[in-house]
């Protein structure tokens, strides 16, 4: 039997503003539990929440990206359930008018795309963090109060694959637009997702469950391949799926019940009447659109049309908008765009991704880079050369001329010295010359080697062949 | 001249100003009355003597150095303990938040500071403001200072009978639906509840956030506008508080009631008012029409929906506002427990009160999936159309006068056993909340007993200069406010 997956993910991305979502305390806190809060924030008796308009500028600058339909009038709810994380007894957040309405994501490539519908994309905060100890547990309300931002797919997805891409796909908007750190492993982007498999061709969804604590874009494929092999197997073998919530468990590599739904909350929303509701207006829309930079499917498509690089090369230098906008400034500055991927694919990447670092703390400026290029085109220095150039600058953060100068890296352009070099190894290696005159000219190839070594390299390598070739010839 | 305690506070400021007296002998002479009668009338919770006196100097000396002192530098005043003050208990009367001690300051108690108040306590209360009796304490009865047998109504019983005892110059009070006004009415004292947005809440522990507005309970009218004037304004801490222009709500005060419309609906004047209060109620209508009032007969026809749709609201309201007491943060926890779930049931089991509980049942009932439509979205339905009634009738009238309670001052334990009839105490005052505009409960007169009758003015939204007007004319031309128990 043929069976069909039916997925569908719910995303919640924590919000990058300055300050929380209700209060004026610091969304960044590395120091100890507690500090960042206030009585707002903590729920103290008699605090009232005051909206930070930040949080809704990201919403609809997101929402716009997803071609969602905002909207004008917004209204928080509380969400009531009790938990210790959750100071207040319940969750400001939205229910009934969400914030951003019937959208999609484009996935797959340019001949074969398939959209994903976005259902909502909504507003909320954060709840707090538990700590569970032998002697009891601990609560930090330092993330109590982040902002977060719901957005939910429509069950469009087919396959896990197709999963972790609109995942990805929706990642790198977040990014673009810096409203979101996407750090799947530290939850700023966490996912959940409903699952359910039907027999292909099939038009009612079957039973689904729903998976959780996938905590990085890996993990998640495989959670979510798991599960729909598991819901198979169960119903190949005669069994039926139980509506539940699932855990994916990172170290079994598997999905074990958490609980039923048939416990699930009544949440009781009603209306906060602590906020007013949020009017936004046609020209505020306008406004943010304005704001909203070139996304990566449209950045990737300028960048083979105006750099003229393969379209391989611009997928990859669109990942992050700190790599593009770094290719962009080197390519502004060298007018070989190819070379300059070249470099910055090969080279770099990989010593960013050795030192598993990012773009932003690299040591090499696009000027210093472009102008180790600038030098290799005027023979300056080899190619070669220009790899240990590139090393020392990744490492030292020195300029490439300050580097060649000290090190004596400069190519040696002297014929007269080439040549007096060749003499040397030509009488060094009898052999090899008589080899050559006597008809075995691919010899010469050792020869270069040997003066190209001598030199350490900084020969210049088609002086080098000429030059020999005619001393070869000469006797 | 040590009978401090019988002036008001523009009285006392006058005497402050003439170098006449000092703000510490004011405060001390409140304080030896407070020792003398709290034992009987039990309205505070916590004495702030130390702070009280340090206050007061301070306040001597900046007179003593010339320095220019508000209206209500050095006044004694109790606070309703529903208000957050930085390091002094808050309980809202509440076994549950028994050991609370707020590290901040509510707006209005910050605003009071500004003008170098005295505070000389927090004063009792229904717990969480829920009652109309004071008797739903988690603490202590409060006693109507004219007589100790009956209720000084509430929930904020214990800032109307500080005031009527003269046991401060004046108090804040909160008012979810009557809670200034029905006990000012029983104290017989002067209580206003303002336009919900007027005040900022921000610090007021809140029972339902959309109804709860604080406002001042006083000896006068005067005093009342002194302190709206300083306790109003926008707040940035406070979504719901509104940003505009206000007039000094002391300017217009004698400007008179001649040619002021005024409206008498006739759903409040049905037969089970008290046979006394409506004969104080045609006296102040007489009165009133002698000053140049003109008055005319309106209906506000969904009034008798206005409890049930209170209920409705503010138990929903509530029971999310009472969910944060769970013995996690702050305030009492069970000692008896192995889990969270057990440690939060019986942290509320033992630390709630019998009402407290039946409203948060009520309030979770009526925001079931199942049952929001039929009652918590109805009810806001109807909340539109008494808003709607009020619209109308202050179309054709400037101002509505009405009975503030059916009959006065009941008496303890009176009607603890039937929480419907208690409820049914807040029947005139209720709408006013609902409709979010400002009213005011006065002296209109005393029953045979003895026991004080209020009359409310409702006005249209941020009409409070209009209100303050009309209750200051029927004050002048009335001597009910110069009274109080000996
Ligand atoms: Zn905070």
């Amino acid at each position: 039997m043929q069976y069909e997956p039916v997925i569908g993910l719910e995303i919640h991305a924590q919000l990058k503003t300055n300050t929380k979502i209700f209060c004026n305390c610091s969304t960044s806190f590395d120091q100890q539990p507690n500090l960042s809060t206030c009585p707002v924030c903590l729920g103290l008796p008699g605090a009232l929440p005051v909206l930070n308009k930040k949080v809704i500028e990201y919403g609809i600058k997101t929402a716009l990206c997803l071609n969602c339909k905002i909207a004008d009038k917004n209204i928080f709810a509380r969400k009531n359930y009790f938990y210790p994380d959750l100071p207040k007894g319940y969750q400001i957040s939205q229910f009934e008018l969400p914030l951003g309405l019937g959208g999609f994501i484009n996935i797959g490539e340019k001949d074969n795309q398939k959209r994903i519908g976005i259902t909502r994309l909504h507003l909320e905060e954060d709840a707090g963090k538990l700590l569970h100890r032998a002697d009891g547990s601990l609560v930090d309300f330092n993330r109590t109060g982040i902002p977060l931002m719901e957005i939910v797919s429509e069950p469009d997805l087919r396959t896990a694959k197709d999963a972790k891409e609109f995942v990805v796909k929706l990642r790198d908007i977040l990014l673009y637009n810096g409203v979101c750190d996407c750090n799947m492993e530290q939850g700023s982007l966490r996912c959940d997702a409903n699952i359910s498999v039907r027999k292909a061709g099939a038009k009612e969804f079957g039973v689904k469950t729903e998976v959780k604590n996938m905590n990085s874009f890996r993990f998640m494929q495989k959670a979510l391949e798991y599960e729909i092999e598991r819901q198979i197997d169960e119903l190949e073998s005669g069994g039926r799926i139980i509506q539940e919530t699932r855990l994916w468990d990172e170290a079994k590599g598997v999905t074990v019940s958490m609980r039923s739904k048939e416990e699930a909350h009544d949440y009781r929303y009603f209306p906060e009447p602590d906020l007013v509701p949020v009017m936004v207006s046609v020209q505020w829309v306008e406004d943010i659109r304005k704001t909203i930079p070139e996304l990566p499917d449209e950045k990737k498509e300028r960048f083979v049309s105006q750099y003229n690089i393969p379209e391989y090369d611009a997928k990859v230098l669109t990942t992050s908008r700190d790599l593009a906008d770094y290719f962009e400034d080197c390519a502004k500055l060298y007018s070989d765009a190819k070379i300059v991927s070249n470099w910055i694919m090969g080279e770099l990447l990989r010593e960013i991704k050795n030192d598993n670092t990012d773009i932003k703390d690299c040591s090499i400026t696009p000027k210093m880079l472009t102008d180790m290029l600038g030098l290799i085109k005027k023979g300056v220095i080899s190619g070669k050369i220009a790899k240990q150039v590139f090393e020392d600058m990744y490492k030292t953060g020195d300029a490439p001329q300050d580097i060649i100068e000290k090190k004596g890296l400069k190519q040696i352009m002297d014929p007269n010295a080439i040549r007096s070099i060749i003499k040397e190894i030509m009488a060094g290696n009898p052999k090899q010359v008589r080899l050559y005159r006597q008809g075995k000219t691919k010899i010469i190839g050792y020869l270069v080697g040997q003066v190209m070594k001598h030199t350490k390299g900084k020969a210049n390598p088609q002086l080098v062949n000429k030059l020999l070739a005619e001393e070869l010839k000469r006797d | 001249m040590s009978k401090f305690y019988e002036y008001s506070i523009c009285e006392l400021n006058s005497l402050l100003l003439k170098k006449e007296i000092k703000a510490v002998e004011i405060t001390e002479s409140y304080l030896k009355r407070i020792e003398k009668l709290d034992g009987k009338i039990g309205s505070y919770l916590t004495i702030t003597a130390e702070e009280a006196l340090k206050q007061a100097a301070i306040v001597d000396k900046k007179i003593v150095n010339g320095e220019k002192i508000s209206v209500l530098a050095g006044i004694p005043l109790a606070i309703k303990d529903n208000m957050c003050i930085k390091g002094i208990k808050t309980t809202c009367a509440s076994k549950i938040l028994h050991n609370f001690i707020p590290p901040y300051d509510a707006t209005v108690v910050k605003k009071l500071d500004n003008e170098d108040y005295v505070l000389l306590g927090k004063t009792n209360l229904d717990e969480f403001a829920m009652g109309a009796s004071t008797e739903n304490s988690g603490f202590k009865i409060t006693h109507n200072p004219w007589d100790l047998s009956c209720v000084p109504g509430g929930s904020s019983g214990g800032s109307a009978a500080v005031v009527a005892a003269r046991e401060a110059v004046a108090a804040l009070g909160s008012d979810t639906g009557g809670s200034i006004r029905q006990p000012a009415a029983c104290c017989g004292v002067v209580g206003l509840k303002p336009t919900y947005g007027l005040v900022s809440r921000f610090g007021l522990v809140a029972f339902a956030s959309s109804l709860d507005q604080i406002g001042p309970i006083t000896r006068d009218v005067r005093d009342a506008a002194v302190l709206l004037n300083i306790i109003s304004g926008h707040d940035e801490c406070d979504s719901t508080s509104i940003n505009k222009e206000l007039p000094d709500y002391t300017a217009g005060l004698g400007d008179g009631v001649k040619g002021l419309k005024i409206g008498l609906p006739k759903e409040y004047f049905s037969d089970w008012v008290d046979a006394e209060v409506a004969v104080c109620m045609d006296s102040a209508r007489k009165i009133l029409e002698n000053l140049g009032a003109e008055f005319i007969d309106i209906s506000l026809p969904h009034t008798e929906y206005g409890v049930a749709t209170y209920y409705i609201i503010a138990t929903a309201e509530a029971s999310a506002n009472l969910a944060r007491y769970d013995g996690v943060k702050y305030g009492y926890r069970s000692p008896d427990y192995n889990n969270f779930l057990q440690m939060q049931k019986n942290t509320r089991e033992e630390g709630f009160g019998a009402e407290v509980k039946r409203r948060i049942m009520l309030g979770t009932y009526v925001l079931s999936s199942g049952y929001y439509d039929a009652y918590y979205l109805k009810a806001q339905k109807v909340r539109s159309l008494i808003k709607n009634d009020f619209d109308q009738a202050f179309s054709d009238c400037d101002l509505i006068m009405t009975p503030t309670i059916a009959e006065p001052a009941f008496k303890l334990g009176e009607k603890t056993s039937d929480p419907l009839k208690m409820y049914l105490s807040d029947i005139f005052t209720i709408s006013a909340n609902l409709a979010g505009i400002p009213a005011i409960s006065i002296p209109a007169g005393f029953a045979k007993e003895g026991l004080p009758i209020g009359l409310q003015f409702l006005g249209g939204a941020f009409s409070e200069d209009m209100i303050l007007k009309a209750a200051y004319a029927f004050e002048q031309a009335t001597d009910y406010h110069l009274k109080w128990p000996k």
